[in-house]
């Protein structure tokens, strides 16, 4: 496999993430923490590795600098490779052209010359913002045994809810034979995840057909989906059964989060066979003092808990002080809850100091909004923070 | 690049913690809820900036290499320098093991002349303790002495008998070397952990053939002393020695202590790096009650645990309790299960309805894979 490359894939991981409020001021939606020691991208890259998927061009651009940073060589996810492995690729000035990426298929477009490096057969296009475990080799074995030219994999979403996804409608052979973004009256249950395998060739056409049309927005599932539908190429549903979640709100953000937890979770981490990957910090193990009561959480390494937590995701090296509790809510890393505080129905950004005698947020029960606190906000003692703020400065 | 290479006897105390080496080295042994004793010796290395180090192995070397494996987890996977692991060599003429330091020192007398460096520091991997090399080699070559031997004043217990005890003078000159530490008395304990110019090692190391040198610590430290200038460093810190399962029990137990803990990773600079194991984060149920305890990642916890190390990928259900346990990677503690002063080696299980206890001086060891 030195010479090319049966399937490679293409993470797209460049959107700015503006549901996310806070949490994506200072880093793409891709970087932002979650279950406590991870970050958004690494089950895509994950799958990837556990699926011998071992070429992953990752295209940034929206506040690169913390995911470059945690990408690194590809290391953690065994993707530091002689031939391929994990590359990032913002966009690049060229002789006769300089410009951002336009949208989801540009940005494939403009890396064209990436791709070829490898002479793919066929190339996995992915988001970077789903939770999800997933094989993407039995999917590109039922590619290459219907000999698609695009297979796009489906998840079966309830009929009342499909008017709000990209809705396939197929045959009985999963042959896809029309796709409607957003139906106001759906005709089938069965929702675009956005993860796509095109036949190289295929995907070269329609792109640079795609890039020569002023009027496209560049984007896989306005045009170059619907474009080739339309010109009759084969196109197939791949219908995936599991765990999977689109993080790109703060509510389904948190939502995630929660399906981690319970005595039997809606999303299973432990399992040996699939190991979720992530950078490593060498944080000590974590300590709970005396006093300390929690139920029903996650608390990864290097956290100190004096206080209580209820229904929590808590990050790395945090510290919830005496008396505080913590309840239903979020913490990432090496964040600080401050004596006799209360943080309830609340995400927290990494590095957040929270003083002592604060509240923040109200009770889920109450009915109101997510409070979210940004990256490095100090709070001072005895503050109240007002359910669904979004806090970006100090206070 | 630091000037200085390390070598570390990974299996010099075997045969003191018996339950414990069986089946590993000393170097091997696992220690607070996620480490190895080497994780501690190797982190010492790295906060000194001393990234060409050789770990020499005799017996039981499976699960050393197994840990380190190329080293890349401590950022010792290098180009220039990094992590070697020397498996044990007999030589042409014989095919036995060595037996002592020196030989074990011997048997790599290619790498310590070829190595570009000028100093080297000796160690053994069966304590716990954060030595600051670099102000050791600092005082090393501010003394101008041939050998720095780093010591402990201890109240000396019997474990430490065949360690050297040394007559210090003010300026630090060791003036006397005991051959034995005494037990019962407070003396000033070599920690076996030696630095030396590289030069001196290896004109050392071909004297001793002539003379029929058999010991490091007898016949070329205890032997020169008097015609070599050694300087005494003084290393007052943390120091776990592990050669009893009792002591071995203790150091644990320690590390609930907040003031151990912020001792030995409370400094942001010094960080303990271990073996990348990908564990999924812990999940402690509805009904969990968790007491100071150090637990490390990849743990499923649903019952009770008090005053515990409970180590990576333990599951312990819902209506057991542990207390004053010590559980390594992979312990598996059914429903209904009480252990109190326990220690399980990897991947023990215990099932249903069982009451199991020891005490502090004899907690009830649970050997590797074993059912209960």
């Amino acid at each position: 496999m030195y010479s090319h490359k049966k399937c490679i894939a293409m993470l797209l991981a460049g959107g700015q993430g503006s549901r996310l409020k806070a949490l994506t001021t200072k880093v793409a939606k891709p970087a932002v923490s979650f279950g406590s020691k991870y970050r958004i991208i690494d089950f895509t890259l994950s799958n990837c590795s556990n699926s011998d998927i071992d070429t992953v061009g990752v295209l940034t651009q929206y506040q690169p600098l913390i995911l470059n940073e945690y990408i690194g060589n590809g290391q953690p996810w065994d993707l530091d490779r002689l031939y391929g492995g994990v590359h990032v690729l913002p966009p690049y000035q060229a002789k006769d052209r300089m410009e951002w990426y336009k949208g989801t298929a540009n940005a494939i477009y403009q890396n064209i010359p990436f791709i070829e490096n490898y002479h793919p057969d066929h190339v996995l296009i992915l988001s970077g913002d789903h939770i999800y475990k997933m094989d993407y080799q039995k999917m590109l074995e039922e590619h290459i045994n219907n000999d698609a030219d695009c297979t796009i994999a489906v998840r079966t979403v309830p009929i009342e809810e499909a008017s709000r996804f990209g809705i396939m409608n197929t045959d009985d052979n999963n042959r896809i034979i029309e796709f409607e973004e957003k139906p106001a009256h759906p005709k089938s249950n069965k929702a675009s995840m956005g993860i796509y395998i095109f036949k190289t060739d295929k995907l070269f056409e329609y792109l640079r057909k795609d890039a020569m049309d002023e009027k496209s927005s560049n984007d896989f599932g306005k045009n170059i989906i619907p474009t080739m539908l339309n010109e009759g190429m084969k196109m197939i549903a791949y219908p995936f059964e599991g765990y999977w979640k689109d993080v790109g709100t703060i509510s389904s953000l948190w939502e995630a989060n929660q399906d981690l937890l319970g005595n039997e979770p809606n999303f299973d981490i432990y399992d040996t066979n699939w190991k979720i990957y992530s950078r490593n910090n060498a944080a000590s193990p974590a300590y709970f003092a005396p006093k300390c009561e929690l139920h029903n959480s996650l608390v990864a390494t290097g956290s100190k808990i004096y206080g209580t937590i209820i229904n929590s995701v808590i990050g790395k090296n945090v510290t919830i002080e005496e008396g505080a509790i913590v309840r239903d809510s979020v913490i990432f890393s090496d964040t600080v809850i401050g004596k006799n505080s209360v943080v309830e129905y609340s995400i927290i950004d990494e590095n957040v100091k929270i003083g002592a005698k604060c509240k923040i947020g109200l009770a889920k029960e109450e009915g109101k909004e997510i409070t979210v606190i940004g990256r490095n906000v100090k709070i001072k003692n005895s503050t109240t923070v007002d359910a669904g703020a979004n806090l970006e400065e100090e206070m | 690049m630091s000037n200085v290479a390390a070598i570390i006897f990974s299996s010099i105390h075997n045969e003191t913690i018996d339950e414990l080496t069986r089946k590993r080295t000393s170097a091997s042994i696992p220690f607070g809820a996620r480490y190895r004793l080497i994780d501690f010796t190797l982190s010492n290395f790295l906060y000194a900036d001393i990234t060409d180090i050789g770990i020499l192995t005799q017996k039981n070397y499976q699960s050393l290499m197994d840990h380190v494996g190329s080293g890349k987890d401590w950022d010792l996977s290098r180009k220039n320098g990094g992590l070697i692991i020397f498996p044990p060599f007999s030589s042409h003429r014989s095919d036995f093991l060595y037996e002592n330091r020196f030989e074990a020192l011997q048997s790599v007398s290619g790498y310590i002349t070829k190595a570009k460096v000028d100093y080297f520091v000796l160690t053994d991997s069966d304590s716990v303790n954060i030595v600051d090399y670099n102000d050791v080699l600092k005082k090393h070559k501010e003394s101008g002495a041939d050998i720095t031997l780093v010591y402990k004043t201890l109240n000396v217990t019997s474990d430490l008998y065949h360690n050297l005890s040394l007559n210090v003078n003010s300026e630090g000159i060791v003036e006397k070397i005991n051959l034995h530490s005494k037990p019962g008395s407070k003396a000033n304990v070599h920690l076996n952990i030696t630095v030396i110019s590289k030069s001196l090692l290896v004109s050392l190391l071909s004297d001793a053939l002539v003379t029929g040198a058999k010991s490091f610590t007898q016949d070329v430290i205890y032997g020169n002393y008097k015609s070599l200038k050694m300087y005494g460093y003084n290393y007052d810190k943390i120091y776990l020695k592990m050669s009893s399962m009792a002591n071995y029990f203790k150091a644990n137990m320690l590390l609930l202590d907040e003031k151990v803990r912020n001792e030995l990773f409370g400094d942001e600079e010094r960080k303990i790096y271990t073996k990348v194991r990908d564990s999924a984060p812990t999940r402690y149920g509805d009904n969990a009650k968790v007491e100071n305890c150090f637990i490390a990642d990849g743990c499923i916890i649903e019952g009770q645990v008090i005053n515990s190390i409970i180590f990576r990928g333990v599951k312990i259900a819902k209506g057991a309790v542990v207390k004053n346990s010590i559980l390594m990677q992979d312990t598996i503690v059914e429903n209904k299960v009480t252990l109190d002063h326990v220690v399980t080696d990897k991947n023990v299980t215990i099932r249903e309805n069982n009451n199991l206890s020891g005490c502090e001086e004899v907690p009830y060891y649970l050997g590797k894979y074993q059912t209960v």
